[in-house]
């Protein structure tokens, strides 16, 4: 610890002292009785002021009385002259924050000091009194305020102009009358004047957009001095690229100039400033970021650690969207590993994790182990989701990012970090195969010695559902065992539960496992007993090698298809109303109410491994499968497909908001509305969606659920089924028009009116397209996936994409068209490169694995080429895809 | 709601923090609403404080806490902080750490430390009254921060007016004196 620096230990022997020791506030508040004094000691009345303020300071608070009393006696020393004791009054004022009748006792001696010949008297003056005022006051002083604003003297300008700047978020209509005396202070040779007077004439104009975009062109060519102001305008002027949007004609940006030349600025501030918005601009080019980069770059070795921190925290965010853009800084990047800052360190690993490349993780893992031991627990955690991420881009790498985790995994660590560590894991066995049976055993050997009750059980429920599929499932035998013997006896349950599981999957192993939860018969908690004792029996716990049975299979690993919060008010009512009759669990309503909507709170936000509890890791997919199938129209469709991403069909912020998800079956398409009402007077009621397919002929509806009640802020789903032919990828158009009864609701009661109207709200159309029957399903080696499916039903063909934008632009729409999952990263285009090859890799309606090879070419007048390579499990897949990609 | 978006796009000062050696308070500024009650600022006062300990703070420094930026700099036993928003340009944040830490500098006639501060207490209030006002900022050179609270010391005191000379002759000579000053201490 850095302790001995702060003490000068040598002539301190005094330690302990200080003007305020012993300090009490009924001694001081004594003392402030000098202020009524007929003689001023402006001397002693400065100090018992400083007093004071050092209470308040040190949260020290007075009564109203207390401070009212403080207050009048304050007022009275406006009769000394002397200049130190009246800032000292105005500051006390300030900090009393009087009410609205004590105001009015030093408003006009405050008014008299605001047309003071003392400049330093007027710039307080106006700044204490526009603090304390009201509205009504503010129209006598209005006059005062205008001639402040043009004042000479710097400080009474600036005192004026940010006064006005609090003033206009109570009293706008007044603040905006002085328009004409801002602009002329915008002008103002004084820097610190221009750069107050540009932030309030901004903020009055903010609403007219078009007066905004006049003042930045105005200013943008004019010489701005303050480096703050100038920061101001780059601020103002990245709004009004942002709401203006691109020349796409052109490719040209309006104002970009302005900002590249701001890179240029002498002051550090500026320029970063300007590169930090160049950063952001929508759909930014790499020739527009290209600049910008490459000063952040020179800031990367600056000797300032604040400068370093900026630069690697903005190259940070750009690294999500534009990896390649950064890697021309990645060695500066990487001296910054060793930064003493250790902040700056962190967001240097993280940037260089999202920008390497698949050659380089090897090195970087290195460095970064050395690292990891002395970075806090929360640096850890951003850089195992870091490594998360690297290691879903590149699987090919997962054996070292693995290795990485299950080092780190040992190490110690808070329950924060253990969970990130578990979690990534978990998801890296659930979307990289080869990596399954290294990581369960990973998991398993840290349950040997894990403190954390949570993971543990975590861990035992996914170790059940996936150990039984691996090559050799007697392995996590002993693990499982190890925790019935060692551990407490919540772990101890779930271990019993995971044996059943292995049991009830293997056939061969039944026999050994009967033996062990036969012991666990014998545990001296009732609820490891109870499991024992249930599940041997439903196993058929006579020893012998049988199948299990089907149904006791769907009760060891099937889930809760019941809102946990339906069960629970059911059980609640059951006890309350005792009866000779068991509960029947079918009593259970099914249907889900406000079910919140993750998917749309979080968009592309991997499911987090264990983040569901107690049932488990679950993803987006199974909460929709587990919702479709609680609706009993729905059932018979067979097995869910796919779920699209929720599109939105009404603009942001409107009375109603509605997107729709469409779920693909073989024969069906299912639409799931989920609604928001977000008008609070309002409840609807018997909510339903009108259809009109005339523009989708392959569809027939065949049945839709309405929606009961809507009632303010608690989202609600109502579904339309469509019947389509089995296995055609059908597409079409569909418009929708949203019905329902409108009721008034009382707000202050909540309860809303028996009557209702009818009425309609027209959605946005939808379409069903191609991509919709394909899964994004990756493959952790491409090159064996695509030599393995063989050149049987290989379709090549080339394409002409006509001019585009860039190679990149090109390379995404593509894989957008085909909803497919890139491989190996390639979906990455490298800046200024002609020629690219993408892999992708997916799942085609009636389960048909498809695998693409994409190569690109762009020449000097931006014209795509493009060579489609398809292969597949069927000809007419193969084929299909190459009429999406033709009719694209 | 749109006036509220536009005091965003202003650079705004959440508080400036002077903590002595045991992050106790010397004198605390806050400007925004972020710490309601008063245990919530010394709690936040406090993780500040942990957090940036283990630090050698002997030139500015940053760290992120909480969604907010902060800046520091210690000397012997005072450590000086200033917050921002999670989104604010860090080097404008330096920029009022700077101003203030030269102010206070000049105001301690280069004695920068604990008993100097408290001894003169009122000054430096001043100070924090002249730089940021309701987190807009008011003006960031350290010379003239000090110059503006330091004029209106007492002016019947002998001592404080020849010093109250001092810092105006100072000031309007060297404008760039406070930060030699610093770079003076550093040696």
């Amino acid at each position: 610890m850095a302790q001995p620096l702060v003490k000068k230990d040598d002539d301190r022997d005094d330690e302990e002292y200080s003007p305020f020791l012993g300090i009490e506030k009924g001694a001081v508040l004594q003392e402030a009785r000098v202020f009524n004094d007929p003689q001023l000691d402006a001397r002693r009345c400065s100090q018992v002021i400083t007093k004071l303020l050092y209470l308040l300071n040190q949260g020290e608070t007075f009564t109203k009385i207390e401070a009212t009393e403080v207050f009048f006696s304050v007022t009275k020393l406006f009769q000394s002259r002397d200049i130190g004791l009246r800032r000292m009054v105005y500051l006390m004022i300030k900090e009393l924050s009087p009410s609205a009748d004590e105001v009015i006792i030093v408003t006009s001696s405050l008014m008299k000091d605001m047309n003071s010949r003392t400049d330093m008297y007027r710039a307080n003056a106006i700044r204490v009194l526009c603090r304390i005022t009201d509205g009504t006051l503010l129209t006598q002083i209005e006059r005062y305020l205008k001639q402040a604003i043009v004042d000479k003297n710097p400080v009474v300008a600036s005192a004026a102009l940010v006064s006005g700047i609090h003033l206009l978020q109570t009293n706008p209509e007044i603040v905006k009358r002085w328009s004409n005396e801002v602009q002329e202070a915008v002008q103002s040779r004084a820097a610190l004047v221009q750069f107050h007077a540009l932030a309030l004439l901004h903020q009055i104009r903010q609403n007219d957009r078009l007066a905004v975009s006049k003042l930045v062109t105005s200013l943008t060519k004019g010489t701005v001095r303050s480096p703050l102001a100038q920061c101001l305008l780059i601020r103002y002027t990245s709004q009004v690229i942002r709401e203006s949007g691109v020349n796409t004609q052109t490719g040209d940006r309006p104002f970009y100039d302005y900002l590249e030349g701001c890179l240029r600025h002498k002051a550090e501030m500026v320029i970063f400033e300007a590169a930090r918005a160049i950063t952001v601009l929508s759909g930014v080019t790499t020739r527009e970021l290209t600049p910008a980069i490459t000063v952040l770059q020179l800031f990367l070795s600056s000797s300032k650690p604040v400068l370093r921190f900026a630069a690697v925290r903005t190259l940070n965010k750009v690294a999500m969207t534009h990896p390649m853009a950064v890697t021309n800084c990645n060695i500066d990047m990487e001296s910054l590993i060793s930064d003493q800052n250790r902040s700056i360190a962190t967001l240097a690993i993280t940037t260089l994790l999202k920008t390497g490349n698949e050659s380089s993780v090897d090195r970087l893992m290195k460095q970064i182990t050395n690292f990891m031991s002395d970075i806090a627990d929360e640096f850890k955690i951003v850089v195992v989701d870091a490594i998360r991420s690297l290691c879903l881009k590149f699987p090919l790498k997962y054996r070292s990012l693995m290795n990485f985790l299950s080092n780190i995994l040992r190490e110690e660590g808070g329950f924060e970090y253990k969970k990130a560590i578990v979690d990534s894991i978990v998801i890296l066995i659930r979307d990289i195969p080869d990596a399954k049976e290294s990581g369960l055993l990973h998991l398993c050997e840290f349950i040997e010695d894990c403190e954390f009750t949570y993971l543990s059980t975590q861990i035992l429920h996914f170790l059940g559902n996936e150990g039984p599929k691996t090559s050799d499932p007697s392995k996590y035998i002993r693990y499982i065992y190890n925790r019935v013997i060692l551990e407490n006896a919540t772990v101890r349950a779930s271990a019993v539960s995971t044996l059943a599981k292995f049991g009830a999957m293997i056939d061969s192993l039944k026999p050994r496992i009967f033996i062990l939860l036969r012991r666990c018969l014998f545990d001296n908690d009732d609820e490891v007993r109870d499991r024992a004792t249930l599940y041997l029996n439903t196993l058929g716990g006579d020893g012998s090698v049988v199948e299990t049975d089907k149904d006791v299979k769907e009760f060891l690993f099937g889930s809760l298809d019941i809102p946990l919060t339906n069960m629970e008010t059911s059980l609640k009512n059951y006890i309350q109303n005792p009866s000779e009759e068991p509960f029947d669990i079918n009593s259970v309503p099914k249907e889900v109410k406000s079910q919140p909507l993750v998917e749309k709170k979080a968009p592309g936000k991997k499911p987090t491994g264990l983040g569901a509890p107690p049932t488990g890791p679950t993803s987006t997919a199974d909460t929709y499968e587990r919702i479709l199938s609680s609706i009993p129209e729905f059932t018979s469709f067979g097995k869910l497909f796919k779920s699209s991403a929720p599109v939105e069909l009404t603009e942001a912020e409107t009375e109603y908001a509605v997107n729709v998800v469409k779920h693909i079956f073989d024969r069906h398409v299912v639409f799931q509305y989920n609604c928001t009402n977000t008008i609070p007077e309002q409840l609807l009621e018997n909510v339903f969606v009108i259809v009109d397919a005339s523009e989708a002929e392959e569809f027939s509806e065949v049945g839709s659920k309405p929606l009961k009640s809507l009632p303010y802020d608690t989202p609600g789903q109502t579904f339309v089924a469509f019947e389509k032919p089995e296995g055609v990828p059908a597409v079409g158009k569909f418009s929708n028009m949203l019905r329902f009864t409108v009721k008034e609701v009382d707000t202050s009661t909540g309860e809303a009116e028996d009557d209702g109207v009818e009425d309609e709200y027209q959605l946005e159309d939808f379409e069903v397209v191609a991509a919709d029957y394909m899964v994004k399903v990756g493959v952790s080696n491409f090159r064996n996936a695509w030599e393995s499916m063989g050149p049987d039903f290989e379709r090549i063909d080339e394409y002409g994409l006509g001019p585009r934008e860039s190679l990149a632009e090109a390379v995404s729409t593509v894989i957008n068209l085909l909803g497919m999952q890139p491989c190996e990263g390639t979906e990455v285009v490298p800046s200024n490169s002609r020629s690219h090859s993408c892999l992708l890799s997916g799942l085609y309606i009636g389960n048909m694995k498809v695998l693409v090879r994409l190569s690109f070419g762009i020449d000097a007048s931006k014209e795509v080429a493009m060579k489609l390579a398809v292969r597949s499990e069927d000809e007419n897949v193969s084929d299909t895809i190459h009429d999406i990609v033709a009719s694209g | 709601m749109a006036t509220f978006l536009s005091r965003e796009v202003c650079p705004t000062i959440k508080n400036i923090l002077l903590l002595d050696s045991e992050g106790k308070r010397v004198a605390v500024k806050y400007y925004s609403n972020d710490w309601p009650t008063n245990s919530a600022k010394l709690a936040f006062e406090k993780s500040v404080f942990t957090k940036t300990q283990k630090t050698n703070a002997r030139t500015e420094e940053i760290a992120m806490l909480e969604n907010n930026i902060i800046v520091y700099r210690f000397v012997q036993d005072l450590h000086f902080f200033v917050t921002g928003g999670d989104d604010e340009n860090e080097l404008i944040l330096a920029t009022v750490l700077h101003g203030f830490f030269d102010a206070v500098t000049l105001i301690l006639r280069n004695n920068v430390e604990q008993r100097e501060a408290l001894e003169n207490l009122d000054l430096i209030l001043l100070c924090l009254d002249e730089i940021v006002d309701g987190g807009m900022i008011l003006e960031t050179d350290g010379s003239i921060i000090a110059g503006k609270a330091a004029t209106n010391s007492n002016m019947d005191d002998g001592a404080s007016l020849s010093e109250q000379v001092n810092v105006k002759w100072l000031y309007a000579f060297f404008p760039f004196l406070g930060r030699t000053v610093c770079f003076g201490r550093r040696e």
